[in-house]
């Protein structure tokens, strides 16, 4: 296999692994923020032995978002050498602003929100949980930026430098701001983070349906249902709703990508039908087995049923994308989407009558769910990462000039050879899957511990006053801190 | 502001951060370069990982913004170094992925073979680390094989021979020794005494090692004092280093541990100044030709860019340097177990 080839995939399976856990922290540090604040304003014990837990999961999955990250941070240099000198003018701002403006706010209060309980005020500790979570959500709006303006670039220039002899193409920022809020940034982003506040608010649930389907810490568990169950219909109906400005704008911004998530290949003069499922086959460019509603794709796109729209066949050939996986993979997210709905629809519908525990079927399909959540924020990130392709960066008009783009061909690291990067994959293979492995047996064997009861919480905190008025009387505590709860965890 | 202006101030902001990551990371690694030693039972080991357990993330986020602001005001550079050391970066990745899972997981199981498992491989992954760091920095004072178009033609192998090898082990003895002098400010007892019985022979591995360093430096890299011997002034860095080095001893004989922390931090800094004063002013200087080297010039990005980064920089510094001083605030003191520690 070639250095291309390679380093997409490896590219596409490092990102994909580290994107189990950001949207996790975001949308899970939402949830233990409110459960937080509820204890700050209600002085609730529950409510601090449900935040006490979320913390030790949220923790757990922090690390891994943290140890993966970095990879990220420096995969553009090692894999993307060509792609880096082209973009850094733009792309490094953004990640540089990331680090300066987010990572160093997640990492600091994490320490607070992890370690702090029994050092800090709960003032001090709910702000700590607050700054994480902003944290998190800069990471994303920066990171989310700088992936925007690859796929929809403005505010910039391209500069030829002359490199020892030869003139080389870079971008360059002319307005920071237009760089920042790029006609995708916004959209994009509110549908990134909307994505994983679903995935934490079903999360939550889904570990609190299977306490009450064991019959374990019922007081906590409802308690944290109160939140997540209306939180999860919130937001996947946002998600429905920035999903369907995203698609409205990629009309405008980048046609190929759309004609390939719906597998439209023929521009005709008729209205535009939408292919509900299928197996699209570029190169007889036709959809198998494939069933359409008349009307619906050209309603969705321009709000006039009867306006057709434009099909693959628009697009040079050399600049066309691979179809049949941005269109499964839309399709699945879309799909998964609208289950979601329904599922927390239905979820909130029984917890208002009172009879959500007594429907099995219904907890367990709960349970489930964060999987369904995680698949459909990974399905929505290949197709747009797979329906940018030829392009690493897309071409663009600017102020009624051509911009050129680069091919994503292009912008591989010269002095990187098959072999080595066959051989990082196969080391990021080996210890990606002790991870993944590793983290699974942590995470479980947290859920099985599950929270403290308030009354467990209670006899410890009186225990840590004795403790601490002992000490200060120059006796030394008897209590190393373990005893109520497991060391460690 | 010149652009010219412009470029020195932010090598000069890389070097802070680089600095940063030096100092916090160096305690963390040297802690890790000692865990299986100098502990010696669970409950020690445990105080060992603890004592840098809130710190050691918000460490390595100096390294992040390293390399996020090595790719926005030096692009170029940022591609061909990261592409140059493509085994070596993905081996360093690999130990400081290995490194925050030990520390993460390790406590999380009652088991002595899980926890004997992530001991050693807290202690392998913040040993490479530190080595490959150090060999790393070697490779770039050296100068590297570095072609027409930055066109890199060396390889692993190349990069790993004598005088790489002897500035990683520079590093790992100058963290292992910046770890314990840590190691003994946040420990007491039994484990203090032992902490304190290893950090003269490590003083004297490091100080024979600078020795070595020294005078390798002199032979095998000719055009390392340029820049001392065209700025004199400049000779205040080795000086004070040199001093700052001799200060440990005397400070930990004088019972002033916090004092030899200050001094063991001072001789990284100065070593991380010798560093960007040595190679200044190019980021990979080529042994093919040096013409073909990664400068300052011809890796900045636009003066645009760097008068926008400045900002951000200047927004963002203070704030860093707020939140880190509160979290050292609140976690100072002897490390104790409590039911929230690793």
């Amino acid at each position: 296999m070639d250095v291309e080839i390679l380093s997409r995939l490896q590219f596409a399976g490092t990102i994909m692994f580290h994107y189990l856990f950001p949207p996790l922290s975001i949308g899970l540090g939402l949830q233990l923020f409110l459960c937080e604040l509820a204890y700050f304003r209600t002085k609730d014990l529950a409510w601090e032995a449900a935040a006490r837990f979320w913390t030790r999961v949220f923790a757990v999955n922090f690390a891994m978002g943290v140890a993966t990250g970095i990879v990220m941070e420096f995969e553009f240099g090692t894999n993307w050498a060509a792609y880096s000198r082209f973009v850094g003018d733009v792309f490094g701002s953004a990640l540089a602003a990331e680090g300066i403006f987010a990572f160093f706010l997640e990492s600091g209060f994490l320490a607070v929100l992890v370690f702090g309980w029994d050092r800090v005020g709960p003032k001090m500790h709910l702000l700590s949980t607050l700054m994480v979570f902003l944290g998190s959500v800069f990471s994303a709006v920066w990171i989310v930026v700088a992936n925007s303006w690859q796929q929809t670039p403005s505010g910039y220039h391209i500069v030829w430098h002359d490199v020892q002899g030869e003139m080389m193409p870079r971008a360059e920022v002319t307005d920071f701001w237009a760089m920042v809020f790029n006609p995708s940034s916004v959209d994009r982003l509110t549908h990134t983070l909307i994505g994983a506040f679903v995935l934490g608010a079903f999360f939550v649930a889904s570990v609190c349906s299977f306490y009450l389907l064991k019959n374990r810490h019922l007081e906590i568990s409802k308690r944290c249902l109160s939140i997540a169950l209306p939180t999860a219909l919130l937001f996947t109906l946002l998600a429905a709703a920035t999903g369907h400005d995203s698609a409205q704008k990629l009309a405008e911004t980048q046609p190929a990508k759309l004609a390939a998530m719906e597998g439209h290949f023929h521009t005709t003069d008729e209205p535009t039908g939408l292919n509900l499922f299928g197996w699209p086959d570029a190169e007889n460019e036709t959809v198998h087995f494939g069933v359409q509603l008349p009307y619906l794709l050209s309603f969705m796109v321009y709000n006039d049923p009867t306006r057709p729209v434009p099909g693959m066949d628009q697009i040079p050939e050399d600049q066309r994308p691979p179809v049949w996986l941005p269109f499964q993979t839309f399709h699945l997210m879309v799909g998964l989407g609208t289950l979601m709905i329904l599922v927390a629809m239905y979820a909130c519908w029984t917890w208002y009558r009172g009879t959500f525990d007594q429907r099995r079927w219904l907890l367990w399909t709960i349970v489930a769910m964060p999987v369904v959540a995680m698949t459909a924020n990974q399905a929505g990130w290949i197709t747009a990462e797979v329906g940018r392709q030829p392009w690493i960066v897309y071409p663009s008009v600017q102020e009624g000039v051509e911009m050129m783009g680069l091919r994503t061909a292009d912008g591989l690291s010269e002095s990187v050879t098959a072999e080595q990067v066959l051989s990082s994959i196969i080391l990021f293979g080996i210890i990606y899957s002790m991870l993944f492995a590793v983290w699974i047996f942590v995470l479980n064997h947290k859920i099985q511990h599950g929270p403290e009861s308030p009354e467990e919480l209670a006899e410890y905190k009186r225990k840590l006053q004795t403790d601490s008025m002992s000490e200060a009387f120059g006796h030394h505590g008897t209590s190393r801190g373990g005893g109520m709860m497991e060391d460690g965890t | 502001m010149s652009y010219e202006l412009l470029t020195l101030i932010w090598f000069g902001l890389l070097g802070v951060l680089l600095c940063g990551y030096a100092i916090l990371d160096g305690f963390d690694l040297g802690v890790g370069i000692l865990h299986p030693f100098i502990a010696k039972d669970d409950h020690e080991r445990r105080l060992v990982m603890n004592s840098i357990g809130p710190l050691w993330d918000g460490n390595e986020v100096w390294l992040v913004t390293f390399g996020g602001a090595l790719f926005a005001a030096f692009p170029v550079a940022y591609a061909t170094v990261f592409s140059s050391f493509y085994t070596a970066f993905f081996l360093l990745l690999t130990c400081l992925i290995g490194r925050a899972v030990s520390l993460e997981f390790r406590s999380k199981v009652k088991s002595s073979t899980w926890r004997r498992l992530w001991d050693w491989a807290f202690f392998l992954s913040s040993f490479t680390a530190a080595l490959l760091l150090g060999i790393a920095g070697g490779n770039v004072m050296a100068g590297m094989e570095l072609g027409p178009k930055y066109r890199y033609e060396g390889s692993l192998l190349s990069q790993v021979y004598w005088y790489p090898l002897l500035v990683g082990g520079l590093t790992v003895s100058l963290f292992a020794l910046h770890g314990a002098i840590y190691l003994y400010l946040k420990t007491e007892d039994e484990l203090q005494t032992r902490v304190r019985r290893v950090i003269t022979p490590l003083f004297f591995v490091f100080a024979g090692l600078y020795l070595v360093v020294t005078l390798a430096t002199w032979w095998h890299v000719p055009h390392a004092t340029e820049n001392l011997s065209a700025h004199p002034w400049l000779w205040i860095v080795p000086v004070l280093n040199a001093l700052a080095v001799l200060n440990i001893p005397r400070a930990m004989h004088w019972g002033r541990p916090g004092y030899a922390f200050f001094s063991s931090s001072m001789v990284i800094l100065a070593l991380a100044t010798l560093f960007s004063v040595e190679i200044f002013p190019n980021f990979m200087l080529s042994t093919i030709d040096p013409a073909y080297s990664v400068t300052l010039q011809n890796a900045r990005s636009s003066r645009n860019t760097l008068q926008t980064m400045l900002i951000i920089a200047g927004i963002g510094i203070p704030c860093v340097l707020s939140y880190t001083v509160i979290i050292y605030w609140i976690f100072r003191g002897k490390v104790k177990l409590d039911p929230h520690s690793y």
